[in-house]
């Protein structure tokens, strides 16, 4: 495919391929817009809205928006910055996220995010919701108080291991991480080594006794800002 | 000229973000030349005795006596600092706001599997200051100025940030300093 759409993101001309989302021709350009739900790989969601750019004024999701032709493309201003900011502080207090204990904390993306914005603490009011922890597979574990429902492990479990061990069930507020199965996750046929597993950007679905392998100061986002490997790999390029 | 006030106090919390201070190590010497300490638990003075310009706070407010040591010191300092995670986000004590309260209670002091309490008694002693419905953070409760996370945080993050308001300049933490673990 050759790269002959040209259009701009805060004024540094990208060219990209026709059917390319936004979120891509930025990536292969060494420009990283931020992102949770967005996984390389899988079919666009939509749902966590973190990769807001505005696109000729009007704001849209870079993940999902497909480039044109003399696109004036908005990503890191002040106005943007702030709505993402919003969205995981938002999403801190929307669900019940222990980082002091958690396994994937160092690995999280939505950790990192608060991290590469300089998040100390969400100005919203903390909302503690009930939420379950389903421990009934023998290696997988599902954390519901961390899931921030970005449908990642859904699409992978459909596309990549062509399964369909979640699905989302309720709406709105009441929309939660649901099993295909009557009881839990040790009904279905999950297995370790699905791909859907790691595909969690956040601590919600994780391998059972494997937590705390790496030592704090080595995990990735402990020196490196979630962003930099995109950021470094062009550069790199060039 | 009189050396500005420091206040600190260890509300919902377990006093890691009071051994994190100590941590930093003989720059305690530096922080000591510049300041007084007020209130602390290091000198154990019950009530703030002179206007603070830094009040320290470790915890949340899990009962009523934390909210009014809160407001007592929200009163008698110019800048209000949240230290580690039990001040910003209420840290573990708030796993308790996952269950109702009165569900907490009865495990803990009736059902739970290694209580032995025939008499079947509640926490009922007037002293007791009574438990809120759940753990608030700091800044659900008064305004802070700012919040150190970090489970605890850094003796550099206290550092740096005791440096930054003692020189009278905005707390700007850098990549690596702030961390929720
Ligand atoms: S379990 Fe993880 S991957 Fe699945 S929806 Fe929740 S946060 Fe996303
Ligand atoms: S990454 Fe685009 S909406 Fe989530």
């Amino acid at each position: 495919m050759a790269n002959d759409i040209s259009f701009t993101i805060d004024g540094v001309e990208v060219a990209a391929a026709p059917g390319q989302t936004i979120i891509e021709a930025a990536e292969a350009a060494g420009i990283y817009i931020p992102r949770l739900c967005h996984k390389p790989g899988l079919e666009p969601f939509g749902g966590c809205r973190v990769c807001t750019v505005k696109s000729n004024g009007r704001p849209c999701s870079a993940c999902t928006q497909p480039v044109a032709p003399g696109m004036v493309v908005e990503n890191d201003t002040e106005e943007l910055r702030a709505l993402r900011r919003d969205l995981v502080e938002l999403l801190f207090v929307e669900g019940n996220h222990f980082c002091m204990f958690c396994e994937k904390s160092g690995h999280c993306e939505l950790q990192a995010l608060a991290y590469r914005f300089g998040i100390a603490a969400p100005r919203f009011d903390y909302t503690w919701p009930a939420r379950q922890v389903d421990m009934s597979h023998p290696d997988i574990l599902v954390d519901h108080n961390r899931c921030i429902l970005c449908g990642r492990c859904v699409r992978t479990s459909r596309q990549v291991d062509g399964k369909n061990v979640f699905q989302f069930v309720g709406r709105g507020h009441e929309k939660r991480l649901a099993v295909n199965a009557e009881a839990d996750l040790g009904a279905t046929d999950a297995a370790v080594t699905d791909a859907a597993v790691g595909a969690c950007p956040v601590g919600a679905l994780l391998k059972k006794r494997i937590g705390f392998a790496t030592p704090v100061g080595r995990r990735p986002y402990d020196e490196r800002p979630i962003g930099t490997d995109i950021e470094t790999a062009a550069a790199r390029k060039e | 000229m009189a050396k500005p006030r420091i206040a600190t106090t260890s509300l919902a919390g377990c006093f890691g973000c009071h051994m994190s201070l100590l941590d930093i190590d003989d720059r305690i010497l530096q922080v000591a030349e510049l300041v007084d300490f007020d209130r602390s638990p290091i000198v154990d003075f019950k009530r703030i005795t002179a206007r603070c310009a830094i009040g320290l706070i470790e915890g949340g407010c899990c009962n009523e006596e934390n909210v009014e040591v809160l407001r007592h010191f929200r009163k008698n300092c110019d800048v209000l600092v949240s230290v580690g995670d039990c001040a910003t986000m209420g840290g573990i004590p708030a796993l308790r706001n996952l269950v109702p309260l009165e569900e907490c209670l009865r495990e803990a002091y009736l059902e739970g599997p290694t209580v032995h309490n025939p008499e079947r008694r509640m926490p009922d002693d007037k002293e007791l200051p009574l438990l809120l419905d759940k753990v608030y953070c700091c800044h659900e409760v008064v305004k802070i100025d700012y919040h150190l996370p970090g489970c605890p945080p850094s003796a550099d993050t206290i550092f740096r940030a005791l440096v930054a308001l003692l020189s009278g300049k905005q707390v700007d933490l850098p990549y690596g300093l702030i961390k929720f673990d």
